[in-house]
């Protein structure tokens, strides 16, 4: 059997590696080239991960084994459900977008560029398929070094401050789970993720745990009120690191929840889940307002990011299979809506140097094949109905109909405020009279751009129209996992 | 009568002092601009000395001369660690004792004492053994931190070293007078057996254990013992402040080993309690005090200080575990540590210490490799997988766990994050600002293979680290320890 899983991990970080050895700014060209290839390398070898898939099982599939470090019983131990398995498919992806992105945009250190954000791209795949608890955190904390320096080396004007601030929140988070894991390892003498769902464990016990594990994850998702080094990161981040950290980054930490938090402390979370719910609407109600006056365009759809993701953990404390079902497919599709609209801003950007919503207007009379596509994703991001922001805030808004109705009517809030916010936004920027001379001057977007944005809308409209191949993955990992979370562990 | 001593169980001990007092000797037939002669003689005694540790090494322990020595697999690799470290360092300084005129033989003989001190302190078994192995080391050291005569700032930090040093040795000797008193013995079985068989009189024995954990906390360098490290670091020339940094904190601990473990086990319960303050202190003052500096080289010693503290996390569990852990840790420690004054020394050149935070500015730009190696080494010490100090810092939590103390763990990973942020620093320095040096970075090649190895070693330790793990469980199974 070939190990796809480990090829998926790897690969990306062999071309990194490749380009970093290779890759020196005099033949900058040559980098973008080995990491393009790199790049759809490691895209291709996740194709067979979907195409192999096999709905009818909650098992692990394409599972690889291997004695790790054998004194603590730890394991190269990876395999993917059908909750995982489309974020690795959606991060090798991104990673063919971002590099591509980044092609002429990026002109200093091109090959340091392109080679931290394929390493990154394996560490991230390394993170959704790891079944072994110390596997898991190596990756996890890996996955810091690259993004810390994308954001220092070729951020904004205040890049320093927000790398330092995105590294050190995120690590505060990370540093409590590793004891979690390790207190886990004591009580169970194993580093199997899945093993730890069997273990039973007192609510003294659980409690701490969840609050490590939460720290941890929260942080990432990130949750009101550990949200503020999202802000600041996207802010400063070069627009490839925006669309990393909003389309995969931040799926990490809700992909946490799923994996660790609900199965492995059922109880504490359940205990927990009004506290968590609470957090949710306040990340969605409040951060939607927040986003609401924003005057910088990448910080708008930063906090809309959060406001998203409220959705998304509210969808998994919901414990029902249409809550956790819309939270992974709002998940999937914010990780391409995100990305477009990074992207999108990420275009002006390279034309006008700047991110404020004052600089522009009547950006339409002079980019009109751009206006059109940032329309569509301005419309995802908002959640029209046949697009993919759609169907992941539709389940979740209606599974929390079902568990209570006022719950259900400040969740569906968010879709007047979501519509407000971006819409807003598009209507400053996009329409309107030629603001001014810059505007003015505007060339519309070239065929690489064109490209680019066209796979994006492509995946949110046809993620809209049709959702149910991606749903019928899910559907038999998500029914275990409920299962799972309803045995007491007590 | 030979036989009975089993005098093989000392031969590198007996390679190392040979090969000292005769290149002190050839020393002095060597003209100046062939001193390259005594260098690479140094460099072959330890070559050597590695080698005759490892083709007389024994699975059992071998007690020697009386029992004043033992030579376990403990020893072995503590020792083959110290050859390693003091061959690193050589080849990292070579073109920084050249530059200031301390390439000399009395340089490479007082490193080798030092190094002679260093493996008696691994191997004794006996108190007096210790303290002389102990004073060998520490007064090779004194001399060599005084070695930059010209230099007020050297000979100030070697004073303040020296009566500080004077004072711990003090102490510890006052410590082991009282043991003896009590347990009537100075070998370190006897003491066990004294202690365990209630020979001893608990007062004096407490009293004396409190004098030797106050001797020892001065040589590992943990709060509150800690006050001439940063001075010592600052002052004295970058290969010895490296020496100090690196090889004496695994033969301390070891020394450390044998003292509590093997002799004084049977109160562990008394000496636990004040490795956890000690282990607690350091690693909360240790990481808060370096933020503030601006040196390099203080910064690496307030380092030192925090590391060490975690290092006692898994000694303090009084387990074979928790010993593996802290073995491994000190390890790969000096490892880490070594590398870390390896790149210092590479910037520096004639009349230019490149000890300043600011000297590390833009380095990727200058020279994107050693760049990377620092990165690594950075990280490594903030403990961040996949570099070989995630390994280091998980097993000692992992340990102290184990033993019930999750409160230490928690501390100790609060702690690593304040410490993540002065790490972070240096490598924001080195990537996120531009240079302000631009003079190319000229090293010689030897120290670039070594110290490029040294600096991958790192991450390629932190990738498959169960060798390693491995051994350091294996050094602690064959000996006499609980």
């Amino acid at each position: 059997m070939t190990p796809y899983l480990s090829l998926s991990i790897w690969v990306p970080i062999a071309a990194g590696l490749a380009v970093l050895g290779v890759g020196r700014d005099r033949d900058a060209a040559f980098a973008r080239w080995i990491a393009l290839t790199g790049a759809v390398a490691g895209f291709l070898v996740t194709i067979p991960l979907y195409a192999h898939f096999d709905t009818a099982t909650s098992a692990m599939q394409f599972v690889e084994y291997a004695s790790w470090i054998p004194r603590f019983g730890i394991h190269y131990h990876v395999g993917v459900d059908g909750i995982s398995v489309l974020f690795i498919l959606l991060n090798s992806l991104m990673t063919v977008l971002v590099v591509w992105a980044g092609w002429e945009v990026i002109t200093t250190r091109v090959a340091q560029y392109m080679a931290a954000f394929l390493i990154m791209s394996g560490l991230m795949n390394g993170v959704f398929c790891a079944l072994d608890g110390i596997l898991f955190y190596v990756f996890f904390e890996a996955m810091l070094i690259p993004m810390y320096l994308i954001i220092g080396v070729w951020g904004g004007p205040n890049r320093v401050y927000a790398a330092m601030k995105f590294f050190l929140y995120t690590l505060l988070g990370s540093l409590l789970m590793l004891v979690a894991l390790i207190y886990l390892y004591s009580v169970s003498e194993s580093f199997e993720i899945l093993e730890w769902y069997k273990v039973p464990l007192e609510m003294g016990a659980q409690i701490p745990l969840w609050i490590a594990f939460f720290l941890a994850f929260a942080v990432k998702v990130p949750m009101w009120p550990v949200h503020t080094w999202l802000p600041d990161a996207h802010v400063e981040a070069p627009t490839g690191g925006s669309v990393v950290l909003a389309a995969i980054t931040l799926k990490i930490g809700a992909y946490g929840f799923v994996r660790f938090i609900l199965p492995i402390v059922p109880d504490a979370s359940r205990y927990l889940s009004g506290f968590v719910i609470t957090l949710s609407l306040i990340a969605v109600v409040y951060i939607g307002f927040v986003a609401l006056v924003q005057t910088d365009m990448k910080k708008l759809i930063a906090y809309s990011s959060i406001s998203h993701m409220g959705f998304v953990t509210l969808g998994f404390f919901l414990y029902s299979q249409l809550g956790v079902e819309g939270a992974l497919a709002q998940m999937l599709s914010h990780g391409f809506v995100s990305a477009a609209m990074f992207l999108c801003v990420g275009v002006m950007y390279d034309r006008m140097h700047s991110r404020q919503i004052a600089d522009y207007g009547g950006v339409v009379n002079t980019m009109p094949k751009f206006a059109a596509f940032m329309m569509l994703f301005a419309m995802a991001n908002a959640g029209l109905p046949g697009t993919s922001g759609f169907v992941g805030e539709f389940l979740v808004i209606l599974a929390a109909v079902k568990a209570d109705f006022w719950l259900g009517f400040a969740a569906a809030v968010t879709l007047i405020l979501g519509a407000a916010y971006t819409l807003w936004m598009y209507k400053r920027v996009i329409f309107g009279p030629v603001a001014n001379a810059n505007v003015a001057k505007l060339t519309d977007i070239g065929r690489r751009e064109f490209w680019l944005l066209t796979v994006l809308a492509v995946a949110v409209l046809g993620m809209g129209l049709w959702p149910k191949p991606l749903i019928d993955v899910m559907h038999v990992s998500v029914a275990n996992l409920l299962q799972t979370v309803a045995r007491s562990k007590l | 009568m030979l036989a009975d001593l089993n005098a093989l169980a000392a031969l590198p001990e007996i390679v190392v002092l040979t090969a000292a007092a005769s290149i002190l000797l050839i020393d002095l037939f060597v003209s100046d601009d062939r001193r390259h002669v005594s260098y690479w003689l140094t460099q072959l005694t330890l070559l050597v000395a590695v080698c005759v540790t490892l083709t007389t090494l024994r699975l059992d322990a071998v007690r020697a001369y009386h029992d004043l020595v033992i030579d376990d697999m403990l020893a072995d690799f503590l020792r083959i660690a110290c050859f390693v470290a003091v061959s690193l360092i050589l080849f990292y300084s070579r073109s920084y004792l050249v530059a200031r005129g301390m390439f000399r033989g009395e340089v490479f003989v007082l490193m080798l004492f030092a190094l002679l001190g260093m493996q008696v302190m691994i191997t004794g078994n006996n108190l007096l053994t210790l303290y002389l192995g102990l004073e060998l080391m520490s007064l090779s050291l004194y001399a060599l931190v005084a070695s930059r005569r010209d230099h007020a700032q050297s000979t100030e930090a070697a004073m303040k070293y020296f009566v500080l040093g004077a004072l711990a040795s003090g102490m510890l000797l006052y410590g082991m007078s009282m043991i003896y008193g009590t347990t009537g013995s100075l070998d370190l079985d006897h003491v066990a057996r004294a202690i365990f068989t209630r020979q001893a009189s608990p007062g004096l024995l407490m009293l004396g254990l409190v004098f030797v954990v106050a001797g020892l906390a001065f040589k590992l360098a943990v709060v509150p013992f800690h006050m001439w490290v940063p001075d010592v670091y600052e002052g004295a020339p970058t290969p010895v402040t490296v020496l100090i940094g690196t090889a004496p904190k695994v033969a301390a601990f070891a020394m450390a080993l044998r003292l509590l473990s093997s002799g004084l086990q049977g109160v562990s319960f008394d000496w636990q309690g004040m490795l956890i303050v000690l282990s607690v202190l350091s690693m909360i003052l240790g990481n808060l005090i370096a933020i503030s500096q601006t040196n390099v080289k203080r910064m690496l010693a307030y380092s030192t200080i925090a590391n060490m503290g975690y290092m006692l996390l898994g000694l303090l569990t009084a387990n074979r575990y928790g010993y593996s852990a802290a073995m491994f840790y000190v390890v790969t420690y000096a490892l880490t540590s070594l590398a870390s004054f390896g790149i210092v020394m590479l910037l520096s050149r004639e009349g230019f210490e490149s000890d300043r935070l600011d000297d590390f500015k833009g380095l990727n730009r200058r020279s994107p490799w050693w760049a990377f190696i620092m990165l690594l080494v950075m990280f490594s010490l903030a403990g961040l997988p996949p570099t070989v100090g995630f390994y280091a810092k998980f097993m000692v939590i992992e340990a102290a766990i184990n033993d019930g103390f999750v409160w230490l763990a928690v501390v100790a990973v609060m702690t690593s994050l304040i410490g993540a942020f002065y790490y972070l620093r240096i490598v924001k320095l080195m990537y996120f600002d531009d240079p302000v040096e631009t003079l190319p970075i000229v090293v010689r090649g030897d120290t670039q293979l070594v110290l490029s190895v040294n600096g991958l070693l790192l991450l390629v330790l932190g990738i498959l680290p169960q060798q390693l793990i491995g051994l350091c469980a294996i050094a602690l199974t064959q000996s006499n320890f609980p």
